[in-house]
């Protein structure tokens, strides 16, 4: 198996008549890295992935795999493999025919392909079911002989549109695992485009979170979700609580803000802010449910409100509380065994560590 | 209320029997006169049953050529149309999204086009091309032609049905073969080519059909190589006889052959699916496959047929035939005569036997010769010898030079002139000539005067 190149996409831009559909994107991807591009359905995702593969090319801007400039190359000229949000597995071919159809092509003979396939249903555990056609497979089989037929192609580049969107739950956590393991074992690099930020956050070593054609911030997982770059990547990656007012005080990567409901809050900065927030801007905070703990603290990171509603989860709570400007405020709490119910309507008071809270400049929310 | 249901059933049943009827009436019709020995292509009146007209038609040179041209020019529209209509149809639901209906209009109206006209202006438009060219003879070539004309509208059925299929294809299933290095050829050949297969063999047979049935734009095009279907209407002008019921016959066997074999097909590839899904063996393949037992029936049918076909000769019914036809003719002739005899007996005795010979000799003599007796001079005499002329009338079936040289003619003079009435029988001397130089004519008067 080839080991894994680097894809560098520079200053990318993709249009559609007077539609943009990707605007400037700069992408440095590591060989060997299992990369993730999130957004909401509809933010250009897969038209980056389709760049990359080769079936479309980019209005402006260069792809780069492995250093080389892939500008005239068609798809089957890329080192790259898509596996298709379809699949899109060959319905009249056997599944050890779909397998080793890239080798076909090459002019391999039956028996070396026949050989080479049975060590693929090995490696992704449905040996001997070469000889079944892909509708004779469930889902998850399926996805299994799509992985299979983009690895039997040795691609130094491995693109995945969406594959897990069309099975259940419990086997897209199975194979979420799977994948990874995959990625280790074959070492190549993976792009991998999704909606599911639960998806992005488990299996990359890095996410890009991309908005309308934009993308809003790299980095891995820990770092989108605790230090989000604008207030659309904190809003749509996992829950957030939106708290907007203005700059009041700016002291190192510490601000204190006059929040429209809750009086003057404390926050730190989110590091892509610092520096770019002046006092009387306006700006967000956002602190996640996970985060508040019910009882005061620190009057600058104290919040009282009314309980709107309480949801049992079984490992935890879910505390609903009237919010800003109509919107609920959500507080998880870890199920002790020991806590009293709240009732509705009582006014409780709730804090949170200044250090878990990020402030930026106000921008747009993901739409829920 | 019970009535009501009764009279529906009824009314349904007699509007089956009346529509089967209209639909397989007179290919039953046409498929039974091939083995009746009449000449013309009937079932009534059922001479013989015969196998003959089959071996006129593999005799027959006409129709043979035809079959030849019509299966050169089937293959050539089947091969072109099929080549032309997948072209078409990829461009239409894979290219040029702006112009599609523009195209779609385009491609379709050969369709609507009156084949005549599409005959015509193929021969016009080639013969200029042609011409152009300084006279390049395969382009007036009937063949070429016929198979370009009938290719213009051909092309768009096959377009049709390459179309209904396209889009049920996936095109992400071209991407995913290019994706995985596969070139644009390979996608096509084993990507496209593949799914489009059972729609390559429908366009296929629709082509060949429509090819072969084809007579309007034809008939403009074929120049030396007329075709079965102009064969047939050439022939038409000038007479048909059984043979192309027999052509009928076989045509109708071969297609009642190709659908039940596709029906074993289909219903085999069904039970071989529900195999699948309930996951045990099948009884015998012939089990609950109505198709196949039918097949098995009309092949075991076909070789006893071809089988009988060798040893059985009709020869005897034939002959037999002949007899009973000629007795027929015969015992109409001996009514006639019986009554004719009566007729003169009754006349000598009244005194009026001229009279009647006169009236009864023209009527009956209209069988013999193209000009019927007209020219006949025993219409001069029968004045006088009615008997005689009654006669030559009334035996039409014999030779054109009746009895004149018959030496028995002599005797019935003499046997006449003995004054039996009834006599002359066996003389009848029916021909163009009549008695003209009946030597008896002239003692006929004298011996009827002796009578």
């Amino acid at each position: 198996m080839s080991s894994g190149v680097d894809v560098n996409l520079e200053n990318i831009w993709i249009k559609f008549g007077d539609f943009v559909a990707v605007r400037e994107a700069n992408v440095n991807i590591n060989g060997g890295e299992f990369f993730s591009f999130l957004g909401p359905s509809g933010c250009g995702k897969t038209t980056i992935l389709r760049a990359v593969s080769g079936f479309l090319t980019p209005s402006e801007g260069r792809v780069l795999i492995g250093g080389k400039d892939m500008e005239g190359l068609g798809p089957n000229k890329r080192p790259t493999a898509l596996i298709f949000q379809n699949l899109a597995l060959f319905p009249l071919m056997k599944v050890w025919e779909n397998i080793t159809f890239s080798m076909e092509v090459k002019g391999a003979s039956a028996a070396e392909r026949r050989k080479r396939a049975d060590e693929l249903l090995d490696m992704i555990a449905l040996p001997g079911q070469g000889d079944k056609l892909p509708s004779e497979l469930s889902g998850g089989q399926k996805q299994r002989v799509a992985i299979a037929r983009a690895l039997c192609a040795q691609p130094d580049v491995l693109l995945l549109d969406e594959p897990l969107s069309a099975l259940d739950l419990k086997l897209r956590q199975h194979m979420r695992t799977e994948l990874r393991e995959i990625q280790q074992r074959v070492g190549i690099t993976f792009i991998y485009i999704t909606h599911d930020q639960g998806e992005a956050l488990t299996m990359s070593d890095s996410v890009a979170v991309m908005r309308a054609g934009i993308i809003d911030q790299i980095g891995d997982g820990n770092a989108v979700y605790d230090r989000p770059a604008t207030p659309f990547v904190a809003s749509f990656v996992g829950e957030n609580n939106v708290f907007r007012g203005k700059i009041t005080a700016i002291n190192g990567d510490e601000a204190l803000i006059a929040t429209n409901r809750s009086g003057e809050l404390r926050s730190k900065i989110t590091p892509a802010a610092v520096g770019k927030l002046n006092v009387g801007d306006e700006a967000m905070m956002f602190v996640r449910p996970e985060m508040l703990q019910l009882g005061a603290g620190d009057a600058k990171s104290t919040i009282t409100a009314k309980v709107v509603n309480e949801e049992f989860e079984g490992n935890s709570y879910s505390i609903y509380l009237e919010g800003d400007g109509g919107k609920q405020i959500k507080m998880a709490m870890p199920n002790l065994g020991t806590d009293p119910h709240r009732a509705k309507g009582e006014t409780v008071s709730f804090s949170y560590d200044a250090h878990n809270a990020v402030v930026m400049p106000a921008g747009d929310l993901a739409s829920e | 209320m019970k009535s009501n249901i009764l009279f529906g059933r009824v009314a349904l049943g007699l509007y089956l029997v009346i529509f089967f009827g209209y639909l397989v009436g007179p290919l039953a019709v046409m498929g039974l006169s091939a083995f009746n020995s009449a000449e013309f292509p009937s079932i009534i009146p059922w001479q013989c049953f015969t196998y003959e007209w089959f071996s006129t038609l593999f005799h027959d040179e006409r129709i043979l050529k035809g079959v030849k041209y019509s299966f050169i020019v089937g293959f050539g529209t089947v091969i072109l149309s099929v080549a032309i209509g997948l072209a078409a149809s990829l461009v239409l639901t894979q290219v040029w999204e702006k112009w599609r209906s523009t195209y779609y209009t385009v491609i379709i109206a050969p369709i609507l086009i009156p084949g005549v006209v599409l005959g015509i202006s193929t021969l016009v438009f080639w013969k200029k091309v042609s011409d152009l060219l300084g006279g390049v003879d395969v382009l007036s070539n009937g063949i070429f032609l016929t198979i370009l004309g009938q290719s213009t509208f051909i092309a768009s059925y096959c377009m049709l049905v390459f179309v209904a299929r396209l889009q049920r294809f996936d095109p992400g299933l071209t991407e995913a073969a290019l994706d995985l290095g596969a070139t644009h050829t390979q996608a096509f050949r084993k990507i496209l080519l593949p799914f489009m297969r059972p729609a390559i063999a429908s366009a296929s047979v629709l082509a060949f059909l429509a090819s072969f049935e084809n007579y309007n734009t034809t008939t403009f095009t074929f120049g030396s190589y007329p075709t079965l279907t102009i064969q047939l209407a050439q022939m038409v002008r000038y007479g048909i006889n059984p043979s192309i019921s027999a052509l009928a016959v076989i045509i109708v066997v071969i297609t009642v052959f190709g659908a039940l074999t596709v029906e074993v097909y289909r219903r085999r590839s069904k039970l071989k699916a529900g195999e699948i899904r309930q996951g045990k063996g099948l009884p015998a393949w012939l089990f609950g496959n109505t198709a196949t037992i039918l097949l098995v029936a009309l092949s075991f049918a076909l070789i006893a047929t071809v089988y009988t076909a060798q040893t059985y000769s009709p020869a005897q019914c034939k002959a037999d035939y002949k007899a009973a036809r000629a007795a027929e003719v015969q015992a109409k002739i001996e009514a006639l005569r019986a009554a004719r005899a009566a007729a003169a007996a009754a006349a000598a005795a009244n005194g009026e036997a001229p009279a009647d010979g006169g009236t009864n000799a023209p009527a009956t003599q209209g069988g013999t010769g193209g000009f019927g007796g007209v020219f006949a001079p025993t219409n001069l005499e029968d004045a006088a010898g009615q008997s005689n002329g009654a006669d030559s009338g009334a035996a039409a079936p014999a030779a054109p030079f009746g009895n004149v040289f018959d030496p028995g003619n002599l005797e019935d003079a003499a046997g006449q002139n003995n004054g039996a009435s009834s006599a002359p029988a066996p003389a009848a001397p029916a021909s163009p000539f009549g008695s003209v130089f009946d030597p008896n004519n002239l003692e006929n008067a004298a011996g009827q005067n002796g009578n």
